[in-house]
């Protein structure tokens, strides 16, 4: 999970990482009110920050000052429900402006490949890393991080060392790399990055713009779930995840279900890929129902699948392993059953595709169950084309 | 021969009285697989029916191995303590560990991945999140179905569980040395090029198919490595080329950040590499196909 800048600022609070006051605010008024706090504590001048989950805000015109709770109010009414790089502004940060000195890169991060932790630290900040690394590599620093040592009062020096921080910044940024990774570290975080770290006129080094992501299956032991944006998850999206399910909304009209995440993932290219040939017909969702694919799973993954109003074909592509395909063949007529006693009409046609164990007998079951929008498909290639033919004649058809 | 596991190989479970432990136990014995005991802590001393078997449960690994010679253990415990079980089977110099074990935070990975490290190694850890590791008519290590193919001179490495079975199970005819599902999260103990190597050198294995899926860049160097170090013939499949930047795919580690881990720059790096890429799992089984 992504956070917020607001989110990530928080989270650096709690560990001690400095960051100037500010708070969130999703109207105008609201915006006003907090910056007439400000202003009331002597500090009228405040920076109103748009809050999306990507770069560039500053470029698209989502950060800008304002002086004193009137002209809070009038940038944050610019600002919110402004369209960024595609995603719309429901909050805006009013943060107190503070003199900045100067502008540097620290952040803590999966490393992938080495299969460690990573932090980098540059001297040059604000602007983004990966082009302070193609213009002047040589101003990037890369130190590897062990999982089992973590990050102390030395390393923590020998980082803003190799970063090249000047000495007067030195001390401060060194505390608050300890910090960081500190929260990095007890928070289960895969990336907190700080950019800019900036030093003050009057010496003070401080986080003024935060990211961080966290990681989902660190969540049995986190409270994370107050993070959760739920103002622009997708509505499918967010119904499937009450119901456990693996689900991702995408542009397209062939609604897919499957067992196991590679499968699905190679189910959603041999649908595109055929359905090139139907006039660009594209799935439409993702959703791995897991290797057991049971009835009931499978009766909530067609409902969520068709309640979709894009979706014109269902492609069903299940291998049967450890549970075979007379079970999934008996979860399918079951599921559709159940679907139509909830009053939910299965209305849009569902291709299948079985194979595996017991193959034969799933495909029999599902013949003698003869569900007539249920239509069967030997083979995964073939299952896909006759899925975005449909698709695309009830397309041509509305 | 078949590489990582055998039929000497002797295989113990770490949860082996869990319902996963025991279910895939008594499935791994039903394969032929000589699985010579578990461990739980506080059953330790007494024994868990298996498939008409009677396994001994030990407190630990460590226990399990003095008695039984086990060198090989699968890890079905519960995520929340896979990192403790993980380690302890590194000091306990198991040869072996095979992690099926899915949601585990990605910290903990990291950490029992730089303990083994500094142990110099000794524990070969597959996983996390994989379905194990199959040799067809000799052993069968994790949640692989057994019966959805047969012995012979394919060798398998891949990121996805049902995609295996579905290769698998596309070339039962030809048949496979071994199969190894090396899981698909962000951080994972053997690698695709970990598989390459042992499979190049594996004198019953004529043939490697490779299949991958977005996220991270394990693809693009396992095709430098096959350009420099691989003769025996490598088909490849990458799945997610619709998958867009930001979208985690079911696996924690699928998901496409910035210009990197795309489908398309997998495919290419491998196909620079001499390797052939099917666009379809069907299709890259007919490439294999061709090949024997």
């Amino acid at each position: 999970m992504d956070l917020f800048e607001y989110q990530a600022k928080e989270l650096f609070a709690e560990y001690g990482v400095p960051v100037q006051p500010g708070k969130v605010a999703r109207t105008p008024e609201e915006a006003r009110v907090v910056a007439a706090e400000f202003a009331a504590q002597g500090h009228p001048l405040v920076v109103v920050k748009a809050q999306v989950k990507t770069g560039g805000r500053g470029k698209a015109g989502g950060v800008k000052l304002a002086n004193g709770p009137d002209e809070a109010y009038e940038k944050a009414s610019q600002i919110l429900g402004m369209d960024i790089k595609g995603l719309t502004v429901h909050s805006v940060l009013i943060a107190q402006a503070v003199d900045i000195a100067a502008e540097y890169y620290l952040s803590f991060l999966l490393d992938r490949a080495n299969r460690t932790f990573l932090s980098i630290c540059s001297v040059q900040g604000g602007m983004e890393i990966e082009e302070v690394a193609h213009t002047s590599p040589e101003a990037v620093a890369r130190i590897p991080v062990s999982p089992l040592t973590g990050v102390d009062a030395v390393k923590a020096a020998e980082i803003i060392a190799a970063g090249r921080i000047p000495a007067d910044a030195a001390e401060g940024a060194a505390l608050l790399a300890e910090r960081l990774w500190a929260m990095f570290a007890d928070e289960d975080a895969t990336l907190v990055e700080v950019n800019p770290m900036a030093v003050t006129e009057d010496g003070v080094v401080l986080a003024v713009d935060g990211k961080v992501t966290l990681d989902d299956n660190a969540a049995f032991r986190q409270e994370h779930a107050r993070f959760e944006d739920l103002s622009s998850t997708d509505p499918i999206e967010a119904r499937a995840k009450a119901k456990h399910l693996n689900y991702v909304k995408l542009e397209g009209e062939v609604g897919i279900i499957g067992n196991g995440a590679g499968l699905v993932m190679s189910t959603l290219d041999v649908v595109a890929y055929a359905g090139q040939s139907f006039g660009g017909i594209r799935p439409a969702n993702f959703l791995d129902i897991g290797g057991g694919a049971s009835a009931e799973v499978m009766a909530n993954g067609l409902e969520i699948v068709l309640s979709d109003p894009s979706v014109r074909s269902v492609f069903v592509n299940v291998f049967g392993g450890i549970t075979s395909c007379d079970a999934v063949a008996n979860g399918i007529v079951s599921a559709i059953a159940m679907l139509e006693e909830r009053g939910d009409h299965v209305d849009r046609p569902i291709v299948v595709r079985l194979d595996g164990n017991n193959a034969i007998e799933g495909r029999r079951i599902l013949e003698e169950a003869a569900i007539g929008v249920v239509e069967q498909v030997g083979t995964m290639d073939g299952a896909a084309a006759r899925a975005a033919e449909l698709a695309s004649a009830a397309a041509k058809g509305a | 021969m078949a590489i990582f596991l055998t039929g000497q190989s002797r295989v113990m479970i770490q949860g082996i009285t869990g319902s996963e432990g025991s279910k895939h136990g008594a499935r791994m014995l039903a394969a032929g697989t000589r699985v010579v005991g578990g461990t739980n802590p506080r059953k330790a001393g007494q024994t868990v029916e298996l498939n008409g078997v009677d396994v001994p449960v030990f407190g630990t690994v460590a226990d399990t191995m003095a008695a039984t010679g086990a060198d090989v253990s699968v890890v079905f415990v519960p995520a929340a303590g896979t990192k403790s079980a993980v380690i302890e089977a590194i000091d306990a110099r198991i040869p072996l560990c095979i992690v099926i074990t899915e949601g585990i935070p990605v910290h903990d990975t990291a950490e029992f991945w730089a303990y083994a490290s500094a142990a110099g190694n000794r524990t070969r850890i597959i996983g996390p999140n994989c379905p194990g590791v199959a040799s067809p008519g000799k052993s069968n290590a994790g949640i692989i179905p057994a019966d959805i193919t047969s012995e012979g001179r394919i060798g398998l490495v891949s990121k996805s569980g049902t995609l295996t079975y579905q290769m698998m199970y596309e070339l039962r005819d030809i048949g496979f040395s071994t199969a190894v599902g090396i899981g698909g999260d962000p951080v994972i103990g053997t690698t695709h090029i970990d598989c390459l190597q042992a499979f190049q050198e594996d004198p019953e294995t004529d043939a490697i198919v490779m299949i991958g899926e977005i996220g991270g860049d394990a693809e693009e160097r396992a095709g430098a490595f096959i350009e420099q170090h691989v003769t025996k013939p490598v088909v490849g499949y990458v799945a997610g080329f619709t998958a867009p930047e930001g979208k985690t795919m079911g696996h924690a580690g699928a998901i496409i950040s910035g210009s990197s881990g795309t489908a398309q720059a997998k495919k290419e790096a491998l196909e620079k590499a001499g390797v052939r890429v099917g666009k379809t799992p069907s299709e890259t089984a007919a490439l294999v196909r061709g090949l024997f």
